[in-house]
């Protein structure tokens, strides 16, 4: 199969609901047409597991009634919106990219599917991830791996690569990813969108099929940095169904991309530019540096030399969650059950065993062998410890600056099949992106730039906790040197 | 690449885990595991004597506006009907799985 490129970016989210809301466009027509490019595009891409036609159509004409009656329109009125199947969706199927849940319709929705949906939002259907957001390529998917729109040849990185590549392809006009060691920005920097990791609390998690609960979180995918920010002030807030959700008020993300960076002190580690940091990719980064300088930012060396120990720390700890949380799926209550279910200990095991990827096998063994009785302390407690002076580590750099920049990732898109027989070297894929989701900081990542052959290459804006407008202001920054 | 771990104590993990392994599994997981716990190994560079454990961020920063905690209150769980139809087997009232206890 040769290469093929599908690239389309969207229109912006802000003139899209200003033609719904004066009538020239009306939002059942964008779905329909949206479903139309998925239909045409989707066999070549495989981005999206299943549609949500009838939900997405009947909301379609709530928002234009609402339209026609000239009532004033809510934040997302019907703008076409994509879901990471790790999300749940009432009576939608609910997948997490594995066959264990093959069939499952869960009986409720995520608080964040409530929030779109109470923002306007039309949400189109469930999109392609790695089994349980464990990969960074999509190739760990039992439904097949989703192509990048750039190049189809190449991966759209993972786990959520299906909500990269849906909004890089113009399959929705924003998407929703979850992040555990870097699955929305490695992805988003793949296929050359804005993708978010909030602040750990900062999105509700009710609904988010769990992988490692001390550091999932869920965050948006979108064309421009405004529109993610926009997405962002809709799903964020506090949720008494989940009670890790952080009470702080939730400010207009999309305000903060207004503000110039001028002034703002950038940190650079040079930890984030050392061996294993492709050439291109670093010489893409470097020029969004610049266009900081130029936007009047002062640009400044940090030092984070704890770095090279966040895989290890993040992979124990993950792992560790994982054995924990993947606990659930026996064939008991949902999803599948093997037909040799002989005595209760088969039906477990036979279920596990066929439902389970080798990739979900794999870390459930690492994670239950980090906890198990004689390794705990050597494994799981050393990675709780070492995590502790990663988080502190941060802290103690955000007191000297307001943002870090670092590559997001340290190449540009892979080809399908590269790195599938190495687990280690497909882990080394997060290696920056590990960092914040272990000290439960925020961060953006923003294209700043492409390899020779066209390639995306992202540029990773971290935070310090809650400061997410901060991170949009700097994305911002670099994004609009490119225009 | 050491021996960290034997094929004897994957099995047991495996079946700590309730996951069932073929030999060849078992083969690729030893390689697997081995090769991740040679790399996790460089942690033991770092002293953390002392270290508190970091089980949870949130306690790195605070947010204003109460402690989080929801009211203990009585809420409308979900119909036993809807939760019961995503079963793989039921009898209407209960989950049914095979028979715990054998008789011999």
């Amino acid at each position: 199969m040769t290469a093929e490129t599908f690239v389309q970016k969207p229109k912006a989210l802000a003139d899209l609901r200003a033609e719904i809301a004066s009538g020239t466009t009306r939002a059942a027509d964008l779905a329909a047409s949206y479903y139309e490019r998925i239909e045409a595009l989707n066999p070549r891409l495989n981005v999206y597991l299943s549609l949500t036609k009838e939900r997405a159509l009947a909301q379609a004409e709530r928002v234009d009634a609402l339209a026609a009656k000239g009532d004033p329109l809510p934040p997302l009125a019907g703008i076409p919106v994509g879901i990471k199947d790790v999300l749940v969706m009432r009576g939608a199927p609910a997948t997490a990219g594995s066959k264990i849940l093959e069939g499952y319709r869960p009986p409720y929705d995520a608080t964040v599917v409530e929030k779109l949906e109470a923002a306007g939002a039309v949400l189109l259907g469930k999109l392609n991830c790695d089994e349980f957001a464990m990969g960074s390529s999509n190739e760990n998917s039992a439904y097949g791996p989703v192509r990048n729109p750039v190049d189809t040849e190449r991966v759209p990185g993972g786990s959520s690569g299906g909500s990269a590549a849906a909004v890089a392809a113009n399959l929705a006009v924003a998407t929703l990813g979850s992040d555990t060691g870097g699955s929305i920005r490695q992805p988003a920097s793949f296929c050359g969108v804005v993708g978010v990791l909030p602040t750990y609390g900062r999105v509700s998690r009710y609904g988010l099929i769990a992988f490692a609960s001390s550091l999932d979180r869920v965050g948006p995918f979108a064309g421009n940095v405004r529109d993610a920010a926009t997405m962002l002030s809709v799903i964020a807030g506090s949720d008494s169904k989940d009670a890790t959700s952080s009470t702080a008020p939730v400010p207009d993300y999309a305000a903060e991309c207004d503000r110039p960076a001028e002034g703002l002190r950038i940190g650079v580690p040079a930890e984030y530019f050392g061996d294993g940091l492709d050439p291109e990719v670093r010489a893409a980064v470097e020029r969004g540096i610049e266009s900081l300088k130029a936007a009047g930012c002062n640009v400044k060396p940090v030092k984070l030399p704890l770095t090279k120990y966040a895989i290890p720390v993040y992979y124990l700890v993950a792992t560790a969650e994982a054995s924990a949380n993947l606990a659930r799926f026996d064939g008991v209550r949902y999803g599948h059950r093997s037909a040799s279910s002989g005595n209760l200990n088969a039906m477990y095991s036979n279920s596990r065993d066929e439902g389970f990827g080798a990739e979900v096998k794999r870390r459930i063994l690492l994670g239950t062998y980090a906890l198990s009785a004689g390794y705990y302390d050597a494994y799981y407690l050393k990675a709780q410890q070492v995590r502790r002076l990663l988080a502190e580590e941060f802290l103690r750099a955000f007191a000297e600056v307001d943002a870090i920049v670092t590559p997001t990732a340290p190449t540009a898109a892979f080809k399908l099949g590269e790195k599938t027989g190495d687990p280690l070297a497909m882990y080394l894929a997060d290696i920056y992106t590990v960092t914040a989701s272990l000290a439960g900081i925020c961060g953006v990542t923003v294209p700043c730039g492409a390899t020779e052959s066209g390639l995306p290459v992202g540029m990773q804006v971290l935070a310090s906790h809650l400061n997410e407008g901060t991170a949009f202001r700097v994305a911002r920054a670099v994004e609009a040197a490119r225009e | 690449m050491s021996e960290r771990v034997t094929v004897d104590e994957v099995e047991r993990v495996a079946e700590l885990a309730h996951l069932e392994l073929t030999p060849e599994e078992s083969g690729h997981m030893l390689h697997d595991l081995n090769a991740i716990l040679d790399y996790v190994a460089e942690l033991n560079e770092l002293d953390t004597h002392g270290v508190a454990p970091l089980a949870q961020v949130s306690e790195l920063f605070s947010a204003p506006g109460g402690s989080g905690l929801r009211v203990d209150g009585r809420r409308p769980s979900l119909e036993r009907a809807i939760v019961l139809d995503q079963a793989p087997e039921t009898d209407g009232v209960f989950f049914e799985v095979p028979k715990v206890i054998e008789r011999q």
